[in-house]
């Protein structure tokens, strides 16, 4: 048999439609993307490391980096434990919340940055809560993990739900048959189920918090050093018509999140094949 | 999504109330409660003045505009949506996980970078910025860089939902119609569009809501030019930043209402592909037992 690129089908329309889709592709997303990479290239090696490391590109990394990652921390906790409460028990509101889970999908991240700063404010009803306990929450880097942790909150909810629901309760049943006790069938028998929905969920939460731009600039300040986020500082700089410097930082940034995306694709594929086995 | 009740009650009910306390606690604290600010903040002071805070011809201007911005980027994403995902689902061919890979891209990136790339390219100091600005065209600053990063950037939803459903479908009925004398079109639109429909309905409900709210990829590209290139969610930033929180809250408010508009649709559209679902499921279970009687 001869080798063929693509299989025999009596169905039309596939030189039409590939034709199409490679080419939009090509120029929405290749030929777009692939700039900013001729960008960052048009500076040396020498010139890009330098770019990317001056003091101020530095701390927007950690700044951004640190606070997608104690937001995504957030989420898995709490959006676990709300996974559990909403898929186990039943309470009043319980549809309500669950529909309601969706929600930072749905809603534009300006209308939610300022609901979001209007409340951890310090005239805000929260925000004059925290800091009259001496904690500062809105211009500060805790306002940033606060807008993340509402952008990201889905992700962990929605990846554990369905995992939750297909578990088999008498999983759990025989291991408490078996001796075990509540911790104890929860740390050997929930848990290792429920890790790679739970290591998907935070994955995602953290590379959406990452790049998360419209929720962030309202409630963080934007001071430079202290509350300027990466993706505040690519606008900054093209602002400033520093094309080659904005391309580097979104090239490390792209690669950072092209990265978890591959990890989190990995993690799925090896899940799957882990289940499979388990079946 | 539906969930099916569980019925476990084998937890504590000390752990019951206190897990249900933090996720009641956790989940008001960020999804009730800045709902609720957005209104409040929009109607402090009544009804009238948050309806003259819209009624204002720059944030008219900025509804019509993203009006316009929705009728161009959500036709071409349809077509794409619907050309890719017929050549991705309905053949076999070398390269389609990477394709599909390709098509999920634009959810990775994130929005700055996303409208930045098309500065780069369009811009005045962008690659093809000095060409187009001698033939007298204006991409980005204008109407067609805005199109153009909400293209990007809504780019893979309606294609993600239909490859699924047209894979799970598979090639079958349609390679019947084809056998008894249909044409391509007639195939399409009578067999495959049909089958996708709920699919296809879904899609374009993640493609729409995106398209109304981006800001980060929107905001790059705009210039923010008051009255010709802010969008709905740009106004809201810039009422906000002038301090006309009355403005910018019941601005934020009419976004609310098309947030909530899209999550009932979305768990309509869902309880109906779930119930197609069933139906289908039903009726080939049907077909197996009749075809087991008759042998």
């Amino acid at each position: 048999m001869t080798f063929r690129l693509k299989k025999r089908s009596v169905l039309p329309g596939f030189g039409l439609s590939m034709g199409f889709t490679l080419s939009y592709l090509g120029l929405i997303v290749l030929l777009p993307l692939a700039t900013i990479f001729i960008r960052s290239a048009g500076l040396s090696w020498a010139g890009f490391w330098e770019t990317v490391t001056t003091p101020r590109v530095l701390a927007s990394f950690r700044l951004s980096f640190g606070t997608a990652l104690a937001a995504a921390a957030i989420n898995a906790l709490f959006g676990s434990i709300a996974a559990w409460a909403l898929v186990r028990y039943s309470f009043p509101g319980r549809t309500f919340l669950n529909g309601l889970v969706d929600l930072p999908f749905a809603l534009p991240t300006a209308a939610a940055g300022i609901a979001l700063t209007a409340l951890y404010a310090e005239n805000g009803c929260l925000g004059g809560m925290l800091s009259s306990a001496g904690i500062k929450s809105a211009f500060s880097p805790f306002g940033i993990v606060i807008a993340l942790t509402f952008i990201g909150l889905p992700f962990v909810i929605r990846t554990v739900q369905p995992v939750l629901l297909e578990l088999d309760p008498q999983m759990e049943e025989a291991a408490a048959t078996l001796g075990a006790g509540r911790g104890k069938t929860f740390t050997r028998v929930l848990l290792p189920a429920l890790l790679p929905a739970l290591i998907t969920g935070f994955a995602l939460s953290f590379a959406r918090g990452l790049g998360e731009y419209g929720s962030v600039v309202f409630i963080s300040g934007n001071m430079p050093f202290s509350t300027e986020i990466a993706p505040l500082l690519i606008v900054t700089k093209l602002e400033q018509f520093d094309y080659p410097g904005a391309a580097a930082i979104a090239a490390v940034m792209l690669v950072a999140s092209f990265l978890l995306l591959l990890t989190v694709n990995l993690l799925q594929w090896w899940s799957g094949r882990h289940l499979a086995e388990l079946k | 999504m539906i969930y099916a009740r569980t019925k476990i009650s084998a937890d504590p009910v000390l752990i019951r109330l206190a897990m249900i306390g933090i996720s009641v606690t956790f989940l008001s604290l960020f999804l009730v409660l800045p709902i609720a600010m957005v209104l409040a903040q929009a109607f402090e002071k009544g009804i009238m003045p948050a309806v003259r805070a819209l009624m204002e011809s720059d944030t008219l201007s900025a509804i019509r505009l993203t009006l316009l911005v929705w009728a161009l980027a959500v036709p071409l994403n349809l077509v794409f949506g619907v050309l890719a995902s017929w050549a991705l689902a309905k053949f076999d061919f070398v390269g389609k996980n990477a394709l599909i890979t390709l098509i999920d891209l634009p959810i990775a990136v994130s929005p700055v970078i996303s409208g930045m790339i098309f500065v780069l390219l369009y811009g005045a100091h962008g690659l093809f910025g000095p060409w187009i600005a001698e033939r007298g065209f204006k991409i980005i600053f204008a109407l067609p860089g805005i199109v153009l990063a909400t293209v990007f950037v809504t780019l893979p939803y309606i294609a993600r939902e239909l490859i699924p459903v047209m894979q799970a479908q598979g090639t079958e009925e349609e390679e019947a119609a084809m056998t008894l004398g249909a044409c391509g079109w007639q195939t399409f639109r009578k067999v495959t569009l049909p089958n996708v429909r709920w699919g296809l309905l879904y899609g374009l409900i993640l493609c729409t809501a995106r398209t109304i709210g981006e800001f980060g990829a929107v905001s790059v590209v705009s210039g923010h030019v008051r009255g010709q290139t802010n969008t709905i969610p740009l106004q809201v930033e810039i009422l906000y930043n002038e301090y006309n929180f009355t403005g910018a809250f019941a601005v934020a408010s009419v976004l609310l209402v098309l947030a909530a508009i899209t999550l009932c649709a979305k768990s309509f559209v869902e309880r109906k592909s779930a119930e197609q679902e069933r139906t289908e499921v039903y009726a080939s279970a049907e077909e197996g037992i009749r075809l087991a009687y008759e042998h």
